[in-house]
């Protein structure tokens, strides 16, 4: 799927050595998509509810120790492991986007496509979501709430890049590389975070995507990852 | 026929098993072995209804009541979390799925192979088939997060013309899980019938009424007899393929996905052992209730639980066998996430019920079931098969919210803590099946009496020269 050149593959890439692992993008993903904040106790429980999260990982031994930082999504596999999984298409993928879909109200919470996720990027809703105060006050409109039972993951912003479509259809142009963004590339205050079409070879991603520092995570897997990082630390050359 | 040879004859060869035992070649008039299954079918004692009772009760608040409860609040009162998706509901699920092997192993295999000694056996291990299945069918609802959505799986389409996802193993285990159920069933009732008939003949009133319906009319003519025969044998041949197919299925649950340790092709043949290895164990701890509180130590002997120990003795070094091959695999293979498995179950949160594992699975069964006298003592066997049950119980528990507790990242490992709500369902469902038997043992014949007579009237015993020997005759 990923080989085709017709319409969009959406794609991310994700540069390690600009990420200060400063979470801006995670609490932007929290605003944008109404995902609920589930408190201290549940977050030590291991049921933190993130559709981006970073990993931080020590190297070396004290004291010369260092923290890495990788944020981790949903990598909208070209292959995902989570789509033929599900018994009911809750989790299928949309050929005309190239991303993996979730549609909430076909989810039974099976809860297998978060067992067959490498990435562990799905996140369950355990109870109905609780938004305190003020947070109830800023629920995107855009983007459905989802009660308990149902699994769900990054979307990619699909509604913004639905938007940024009916934009760009109503002025009657093309869509400029650019005109969409995920609430976590808008927040990333570093500009690690660059997200675009693969497809088109102008993109700002179709020509980061070419530097050596590229990987993309458990690629060996074969489920061929619509994010690309860009190794960070000393050892790059280029 | 026997007692008339000399004593010192049956020292020349102490080692030869008799078959007199196993083969009931004692007959006793055929009325009076009715009535030997009958009594204890009309009686009821105050133990039996305080028994019911409590079980009833265990079923209504541990298992419905707090599956409601959590229907009503969420799966988040489960200990499973991120990335543990699957706990002991899965757990308990494939354990009844494997308690349900028992009666086709017992029954049906047996029956294709002319083994003679399960005879009295069938009818009590194929109950078990259904009930179990009754249990693990349970599962799959109550694990799902929006349980009232479950007609989702029926392979149906909707107003959409969306049908279900038939690449998904949940798919599959809906489809192979009711063909099993309902195949079991009628595999069950089929050679129930020439009993519920004798049942009828001796009952009056409502329950006469009732078992004249059950019956379907049979009055014992000789082509109902040749149609029966002809039914039995095509379902006994009919549902091995299923038997093998659904713990196959299940154990795809696990080894389609891209989880390190389950992604192995043994998880087929390893589960399907290990379903037959619980399975005839726990036929053995039921039969030996069985026979201790309905008195029916006459079609029950100790033979049949010496035959019947011996089978998971095999499958007890089966079970090793395919048990060792997967691990040695995984260590030999020196994947980095999977030696962290292994370290997990040796070392880790889970090393105790590991070892206590290989306990129940290898340990005890290699080393005392080689002996007769353990073989044929109702106290030890009870507690063998009680042990072995336990065991595979917690080597589902190990494989399932064990192995999900690593992954490729280590920054989303996480360790997995049963809560009540998971142990209260799976000990009602413990209960459930209990009860469902425990009914059944007052409404169903636990023994197939026409089938014991059968054997009895087929087998005759000769004396040729100075030995004593059995013959058979097919009945056709």
């Amino acid at each position: 799927m990923a080989e085709q050149k017709q319409g969009h593959r959406w794609t991310m890439v994700i540069d390690l050595d600009r990420c200060t692992g400063c979470q801006a993008c995670v609490v932007a993903c929290h605003a944008e998509n109404n995902v609920p904040t589930v408190g201290p106790e549940t977050v030590s429980m291991g049921r933190a509810q993130h559709w981006i999260r970073i990993e931080r990982y020590w190297e070396g031994e004290y004291p010369d120790v260092r923290a890495r930082f990788i944020p981790i999504l949903c990598q909208q596999c070209g292959h995902a492991p989570c789509e033929p999984v599900c018994p009911v298409f809750a989790s299928y993928h949309s050929d005309a986007e190239n991303l993996n879909i979730q549609v909430y109200n076909r989810c039974i919470g099976t809860r297998y496509c978060a067992n067959n996720c490498p990435y562990v990027a799905r996140a369950y809703n355990w109870f109905d979501p609780y938004f305190p105060e003020p947070l109830n006050e800023q629920l995107n409109p855009d983007v459905t709430v989802r009660y308990r039972g149902v699994m769900e993951k990054c979307t990619f912003c699909i509604q913004r890049i639905k938007r940024g479509q009916d934009q760009a259809a109503a002025e009657a142009r093309s869509l400029h590389d650019g005109d969409v963004t995920p609430a976590c590339g808008q927040s990333c205050p570093a500009e690690a975070i660059v997200f675009g079409d693969l497809n088109d070879p102008h993109s700002r991603v179709a020509e980061l995507a070419k530097s050596r520092r590229r990987f993309k995570l458990l690629e060996d897997l074969g489920t061929d990852p619509a994010v690309i990082y860009l190794k960070g630390g000393a050892s790059h050359a280029g | 026929m026997l007692a008339d040879l000399p004593k010192a004859h049956k020292l020349v060869w102490p080692h030869e098993d008799d078959p007199k035992e196993r083969l009931l070649l004692d007959p006793i008039p055929q009325d009076e072995m009715n009535s030997r299954m009958l009594k204890p079918m009309l009686k009821a004692s105050p133990g039996y209804w305080l028994t019911v009772a409590i079980l009833a009760t265990v079923v209504a608040v541990c298992l419905f009541g707090y599956w409601f409860y959590m229907v009503r609040w969420g799966m988040g009162i489960a200990g499973i979390r991120r990335p543990v998706g699957w706990g002991m509901f899965i757990a308990t699920f494939v354990f009844w799925i494997g308690i349900s092997h028992s009666g086709t192993f017992v029954s049906a295999i047996l029956r294709v192979f002319n083994v003679e000694y399960r005879r009295p056996i069938t009818r009590a291990s194929e109950l078990m088939t259904t009930f179990s299945l009754a249990c693990a069918g349970l599962f799959p609802f109550i694990h799902l997060g929006r349980a009232w959505t479950v007609y989702f799986m029926i392979p149906m389409p909707n107003q959409r013309q969306l049908w279900t996802n038939f690449q998904s193993p949940l798919a599959w285990d809906l489809i192979a899980i009711t063909t099993y159920l309902i195949g079991s069933t009628l595999y069950v009732y089929l050679p129930m019938i020439p009993d519920l008939a004798m049942t009828r003949d001796r009952m009056t009133g409502w329950r006469r009424t009732i078992y004249k319906f059950l019956s379907l009319g049979w009055r014992g003519l000789e082509y109902e007899w040749h149609y029966l025969h002809v039914a039995i044998k095509i379902f006994a041949f009919a549902i091995i393929p299923v038997m093998f197919s659904v713990h196959t299925i299940v154990s795809w649950d696990f080894a389609m996905s891209t989880q390190v340790g389950w992604h192995s092709s043994i998880f087929g043949p390893y589960f399907v052992t290990g379903a037959i290895f619980s399975g005839v164990s726990a036929v053995i701890s039921v039969l030996l209730v069985v026979r201790k509180t309905m008195g029916l130590g006459y079609f029950l002997r100790q033979e049949h639980f010496d035959a019947l120990a011996k089978l998971v003795l095999v499958f007890s070094l089966a079970w090793t066998y395919f048990f060792f091959n997967d691990y040695l695999v995984e260590w030999y293979g020196g994947e980095w996430v999977g030696h962290q498995l292994l370290t997990l179950q040796a070392r880790g949160p889970v090393a105790p019920l590991w070892y206590a594992m290989l306990f129940f699975n290898i340990a005890v069964p290699v080393l005392t079931l080689w002996n007769k006298r353990v073989r044929r003592s109702p106290i030890a066997l009870f507690l063998i098969t009680i042990g072995i049950n336990i065991g595979m119980y917690l080597e589902r528990y190990i494989i399932i919210p064990g192995f999900l507790q690593r992954n490729r990242l280590p920054f989303d490992w996480g360790a997995y803590n049963p809560q009540p709500v998971e142990l209260s369902i799976a000990i009602g469902t413990l209960a459930f099946f209990s009860l469902l038997y425990l009914l059944a043992s007052k409404v169903v014949p636990l023994i197939p009496v026409w089938e014991v007579l059968e054997g009895q009237l087929s087998h005759t015993r000769r004396r040729i020269g100075k030995t004593v020997v059995t013959s058979v005759a097919e009945l056709e």
